[in-house]
């Protein structure tokens, strides 16, 4: 019990003291995390609209797959990046393998697939309030997805909050496809697996007590805007 | 620029709309021509809404045809439509305009004049910039108007656009369409709201259970209709 509250103090100490390896570390999880959400959101976001509004041979398939990807291993995933970024893989050209580049590709391949699931759902309800408007309208397949994503975007906030959380709490893909490397790839989750194993348990503690923090923070910060927005969109 | 083709008038010649065994409408026959407004009425569930769907192009017919202007296209591109529960977009007043405007491919600077005079003609342009879903139900529905008439229709349907209105709401409503009318839109408007078709109607079609039952002007039907349906619900008699 003294032992766990000498590891928080200490963990505090590192925190406040601005200690400069633990703010590198946080500073490439959020550039990765962040990367990696922007990336899967502009795959998944139009992917997602337009299962929802176009109908096509196979797309149940393509329902269900992508349902079930949002539960995809990580360490899966991890390996198939590595497999195809390792110097006798298909992009080993790239050179990207043990680089946060890499590490930005596996966590966007593991976060794609929750947000064009959840943007599928999303707006295919909002679909059907707005199918007969649009109709009327005429509105082209282009200017129905552009739309319905804009008229969407408060619940699609919390999607992309979901991919965002996914990625920032992920620790095996980064961990095979990064290599962890001291000052170049080495994020929160990946420090804190080493460290608890190295037995310094106060920066393992101060990581996780940030990790929490910033993902508090970002959704503090995100509900905060959709509360914002909806004031003045309606 | 050549002028757009009318699509006036829309023929509906012997049309039957079916959904799985449920039939909405049958052997409907109706001539939408170019004039004062035409007036559907009927009791709820006469079909009333579906031939407006039908005449927009929305639907097919099941049986039928439904011409635009002499011609069986998809049709309807000349026409628009206010439903009785309009949908707002998630977007200001004048938003709800510029996104109806955007899909007409016209210039930016006539897009801002045309969204002010549109949002004028229908009373909101002091409200622009209010989230369109804040509105009253009365404002909504001027909104719907506005975004409508932003197609430059040659034809304007009203699926019982005052339906959930109360009578101020209803009149702000109705002298947009009179005047719209005026200007030489050809109004469809689908009530069972007598007094609103007795103020509105150059033409009327009463409908019944899918079907036409009487169709006439509207000084004639209203001095005496042919039948004896068409009788008994100027009477206000109950017709289930």
């Amino acid at each position: 019990m003294i032992n766990g509250m000498q590891n928080g103090v200490s963990a505090l100490d590192l925190i406040i003291g601005g200690d400069l390896a633990l703010y590198a570390i946080i500073s490439l999880s959020l550039i990765v995390s962040v990367s990696a959400t922007l990336l899967a959101a502009a795959i998944g976001l139009p992917l997602g609209a337009l299962l929802a509004l176009v109908r096509f041979p196979g797309r149940a398939v393509m329902v269900v797959v992508l349902n079930a990807f949002m539960g995809l291993p990580p360490v899966v995933v991890g390996l198939a990046m590595y497999l195809l970024l390792s110097r006798s893989g298909p992009l080993g050209f790239l050179g990207l393998l043990f680089t946060p580049q890499a590490m930005i590709l596996a966590q966007a391949v593991l976060v794609m697939p929750i947000i064009a699931a959840l943007t599928r759902q999303t707006v295919e309800d909002l679909w059907v309030e707005y199918r007969d408007e649009m109709t009327a309208m005429r509105v082209g397949p282009a200017g129905r997805v552009a739309a319905l994503l804009w008229d969407a975007r408060f619940s699609l906030m919390t999607t992309l909050l979901a991919g965002f959380g996914r990625a920032a709490a992920e620790v095996g893909t980064v961990m095979i496809v990064g290599g962890n490397i001291d000052g170049f790839t080495r994020t929160m989750t990946t420090a804190i697996a080493l460290e608890t194993s190295k037995g310094d348990l106060p920066l393992a503690i101060g990581l996780g007590i940030v990790l929490i923090a910033l993902i508090i923070a970002v959704n503090a910060a995100a509900g905060a805007a959709r509360r914002l927005g909806e004031l003045h969109a309606g | 620029m050549r002028a757009p083709r009318s699509e006036l008038p829309i023929r509906i010649e012997d049309v039957s709309l079916r959904s799985g065994s449920v039939t909405i409408l049958e052997s409907v026959s109706v001539v939408l021509a170019p004039g004062a407004p035409t007036v559907l009425i009927g009791p709820n569930g006469s079909g009333k809404s579906s031939l407006l769907r039908l005449a927009t192009g929305l639907v097919s017919p099941t049986l039928g045809r439904v011409t635009w202007g002499g011609r069986v296209t998809t049709g309807g591109d000349r026409c628009a439509i206010v439903f009785q529960r309009p949908v707002m977009l998630r977007r200001s007043v004048a938003a709800n305009v510029a996104f109806a405007l955007r899909h007409e491919a016209k210039g930016r600077r006539h897009r801002a004049d045309r969204i002010a005079e549109l949002l004028d003609l229908v009373g909101l342009a002091a409200l622009g910039a209010r989230p369109a879903r804040r509105l009253s139900g009365g404002e909504q529905q001027r909104l719907a108007l506005a975004r409508a008439l932003a197609r430059d229709p040659e034809i304007l349907f009203l699926d019982e656009p005052t339906a959930n209105l109360d009578p101020a709401a209803t009149k702000a409503v109705e002298d947009i369409i009179v005047q719209v009318a005026a200007a030489g839109v050809k109004i469809v408007l689908a009530t069972h709201d007598l007094g609103e078709a007795r103020r509105l109607a150059g033409e009327v079609v009463f409908m019944l259970r899918g079907r036409v039952s009487e169709s006439a002007p509207a000084p004639s039907f209203f001095a005496g209709p042919a039948t004896q349906e068409a009788q008994a619900f100027l009477n206000g008699d109950l017709m289930i």
